[in-house]
């Protein structure tokens, strides 16, 4: 038996077990392109994929690459330690919106405040799918689910605000619906040096249907946008709240800065310590 | 064996310097050759509040303070009114004399020694430590050396202070002799920061909770020096998180908090055993429950570590009772992770990471970090099926191997399962490294033994102090597991046998350890102690002999 379901493919044996129709699929396909060229690159190896738990997180179950399946909402600490042990080697981490924004908050906020290299992906389809649709973080309100029968009283977060107010340095925006564009910008976000994130509007098939809404709305941003500008990016960020109002949703790349790297600050470089010196100064 | 020793309590409030005061005492005294001792006691706020330091010295080894004392050093009046019954008959005091007070022992005007040198409020602590070096006929010399060496700053202004108050100080009153052994001196928390240094550790990452604080500040203060990354991250979460990461990657990682800390990782323990991926966690307990009396002792965490996280999976639970044994077991602790890539807690508590101890740390004798490497033969699969459950490691960055690690319970290669077969296979390869741990751990270094007595006293981690001192003075059998997952059963059996009593000394309520013992089958006596205040000597030795009278 192999990992590999065929010689020299990226995907693994496992079943896929996402609905027909799932979001995640225009994700997979994303990832996969990008991966691709890692593969040729010969580069995959270094490469380390880490997700939290819900429909989201079975990606790193279809994929033949390093992977840590962690547990809901804790994808960006599990990341940071990786990173920090090995800088060398690239994290791609892998968020529902329930996991990201609510559970992990705390930890989407720091990882953006400390710019750790290191690249998130919010599958965010706003609801919670594997525990059968209740509202999340970025449900609109009024949003009827298992948990709020008469309607989320909630404003939805949004996320892109968020990321630009807690200092993160690639702030992006995809949709599952147009995998070759949301490709380019998970191409872009692994380039990036710090802390890339992408939110992905993942429509969910079964729970919250939300294509036709999205195919009407999404537009690419055009090359008039400049992304060093923090005002201009805050500006596109705020064009749409996550409600279920209609306005024009830009996806593409809001913001893009360079600044100093965490790990650069923090990391110690390995060495063995002489304990007998170190007690002599500073025990005797 | 000689047996001089000498008590010394420092008091005042919080602010005062005290706990400084007394570690240059302690230090002062352990470079002229005293085994020293120091317990610290404060209470939860900065300024204020009542703050004290017992500093023992003795000829002999000792790992434990007393109740009474030879010397009162009171930098204010409720020291005295608390402390001055604790005075032995023949014991000296010595107060702030500044203002003219007059109390019935030695006073020295340190406050205005301080003021006439314009020197900061904070130097009264220095000024005390003069009077009492003077009294106890300290060489100036010696007192100076000591102020050069340990102080952080402003020393000049220091060694100004500590000469106007050593020369307004009478002369001594008692000499304090010369011992034979110059050995360093370590809190615990240092000694079990340093004892994982020594095994390989990589990895520190915690977020600060008393008392178990000190660690981090141990590591970052050093963190070049002994090659190790600290991290202090938003939350205990975070925290547990990032080692298991860093884990993952191959770094020896390690985390550190108290009770409460440790109920928020719990989640990540669960994880750890699932994923197989090796953890030391030092949990030092303080009183609880909840945010109970955060900056005292207790030692009313060990059922909640043994049995913390959801599901079956096994774990390992050591608790040190000393610095040389933090040393060791933090170093064992971190080996033992990595040999059986499982979870691993260290159980502290106040009073074994907070008081200082004049001990070798065994440096040649500590385990380092080693794991089971894969080979590179065939396909990798990171949860192969072996013979004692342990799986060869790789780690990403390997292009030999695809790596997959995984909280979801998982075939061999760690892509999810839910089939009934594999479930009971997985879950019974890791339980086979349970057994492994016991036929390791159940052996005669992991459990303290001395003397032959028909009664035994039996504690575990903190308890060593006072036990052992207590138990040499009484004739009884000391027994003390450094294991307490898997508790070890047989060679426990073993040392108690012939045994007429077993007393069990802890500070909690409930009696944890006694009620594992109880549980093999012996009737055990039990003396608990539940203040937030550890056994001294004196009063574990006068509660041992009402049960024994």
């Amino acid at each position: 038996m192999s990992l590999r379901r065929r010689p020299e493919a990226l995907d693994t044996y496992a079943v896929n077990t996402w609905c027909p129709g799932c979001g995640n699929f225009g994700i997979l396909t994303a990832v996969k392109r990008v991966l691709k060229g890692w593969e040729e690159r010969e580069a995959l190896h270094r490469l380390v994929m880490v997700s939290g738990i819900g429909c989201h997180a079975k990606i790193v179950d279809y994929l033949a690459v390093n992977s840590f399946y962690s547990i809901h909402g804790r994808v960006l600490p599990v990341a940071m330690g990786l990173k920090l042990a090995r800088p060398e080697l690239t994290v791609l981490g892998h968020a529902g919106d329930g996991d990201a924004y609510g559970e992990g908050i705390a930890h989407l906020i720091f990882a953006a405040k400390r710019n750790l290299d290191l690249t998130l992906v919010v599958h965010n389809n706003s609801v919670y799918g594997l525990t059968t649709g209740q509202f999340t973080p970025t449900s609109p309100k009024g949003f009827k689910g298992r948990s709020t029968p008469k309607g989320s009283p909630e404003t939805p977060i949004n996320p892109l605000e968020l990321m630009l107010a807690s200092g993160a340095t690639f702030v992006a925006r995809g949709y599952a619906g147009r995998p070759e564009h949301l490709a380019g910008l998970i191409e872009e976000a692994l380039k990036h040096r710090g802390f890339a994130f992408i939110d992905v509007l993942q429509p969910c098939y079964t729970f919250f249907n939300t294509y036709e809404f999205y195919n009407q709305h999404v537009k690419e941003i055009g090359p008039e946008h400049d992304p060093a500008d923090f005002e201009a990016a805050l500006h596109l960020a705020l064009q749409w709240d996550y409600s279920a109002r209609e306005a024009e949703i830009p996806i593409g790349i809001f913001y893009r800065v360079e600044k100093p790297l965490y790990e650069e600050a923090v990391r110690v470089p390995e060495k063995t310590p002489d304990l007998s010196a170190h007690i002599a100064t500073h025990h005797l | 064996m000689s047996n001089f020793e000498f008590s010394v309590l420092f008091g005042g409030r919080a602010g005062d310097g005290i706990r400084q005061l007394g570690q240059l005492w302690a230090r002062l005294l352990a470079r002229r050759g005293l085994r020293v001792f120091l317990y610290d006691d404060y209470p939860s706020l900065i300024r204020g509040g009542h703050n004290f330091t017992v500093v023992r010295a003795a000829d002999f080894p000792i790992l434990a303070h007393r109740e009474r004392i030879n010397l009162l050093v009171a930098l204010n009046e409720e020291t005295l009114q608390r402390h001055q019954e604790n005075l032995l008959p023949q014991g000296l005091l010595l107060y702030d004399s500044s203002g003219g007070r007059e109390f019935s022992g030695l006073g020295v005007p340190w406050k205005e020694i301080v003021k006439e040198l314009s020197a900061p409020e904070i130097t009264r602590n220095t000024a005390a430590l003069a009077s009492a070096a003077k009294l106890t006929g300290i060489p100036f010399e010696e007192l100076a050396a000591t102020l050069e060496k340990d102080l952080p700053r402003a020393r000049e202004v220091n060694l100004e202070v500590a000469r106007r108050a050593y020369v307004a100080t009478p002369e001594p009153r008692l000499e304090l002799p010369q011992g034979a052994e110059r050995l360093p001196t370590f809190f615990g928390n240092e000694a079990a920061a340093l004892g994982a240094v020594a095994a390989g550790l990589r990895l520190y990452v915690a977020y600060p909770m008393t008392p178990a604080s000190s660690i981090l500040h141990y590591l970052a203060q050093h963190a070049e020096a002994l090659g190790v990354t600290v991290i202090h991250p938003e939350n205990e979460i975070a925290a547990v998180l990032c080692a298991l990461g860093a884990a993952a990657a191959g770094a020896p990682a390690m985390t550190g908090t108290s009770g409460g800390g440790f109920a928020l990782m719990v989640e990540a323990l669960s994880l750890a055993g699932q994923a197989e991926l090796p953890l030391l966690v030092v949990e030092s307990q303080r009183p609880g429950p909840s945010t109970g009396v955060p900056t005292y002792t207790a030692q009313a965490d060990l059922d909640f570590v043994t049995y913390a996280g959801h599901g079956e999976f096994p774990r390992v639970v050591l608790a040190p009772g000393d610095a040389e044994e933090a040393f060791l077991l933090a170093a064992k602790g971190l080996s033992l992770a990595w040999s059986y890539q499982v979870p691993v807690i260290l159980l502290m508590d106040k009073h074994v990471s907070e008081s200082l101890f004049h001990q070798e740390l065994p440096l040649s004798r500590v385990p380092r970090v080693s794991f089971r490497a894969w080979e590179g033969q065939g396909e990798y699969q990171r949860y192969a099926f072996t013979e004692d459950g342990v799986s060869p490691l790789a780690f990403p960055g390997d292009p030999r191997a695809v790596v997959k690690v995984t909280s979801y319970e998982h075939d061999s290669y760690g892509i999810t399962t839910e089939d009934p077969e594999a479930i009971s296979r997985m879950q019974e390869k890791r339980l086979r490294k349970g057994e492994g741990l016991r036929q390791a751990l159940d052996g005669p270094e992991m459990v303290r033994t001395e003397g032959e007595g028909e009664v035994a006293l039996c504690v575990w981690g903190s308890g060593r102090g006072a036990g052992l001192e207590v138990a040499r003075r009484l004739g009884l059998r000391y027994v003390q597991p450094l294991v307490l997952e898997p508790f070890p059963e047989k060679t426990l059996r073993a040392r108690l046998s012939g045994v007429r009593r077993v007393l069990v000394a802890e500070t909690n309520a409930t009696g944890q350890l006694a009620r594992r013992i109880a549980a093999l089958g012996l009737k055990t006596e039990r003396i608990l102690k539940y203040d937030g205040r550890p056994f001294t000597v004196d009063e574990l030795e006068r509660r041992i002999k009402e049960v024994l009278r």
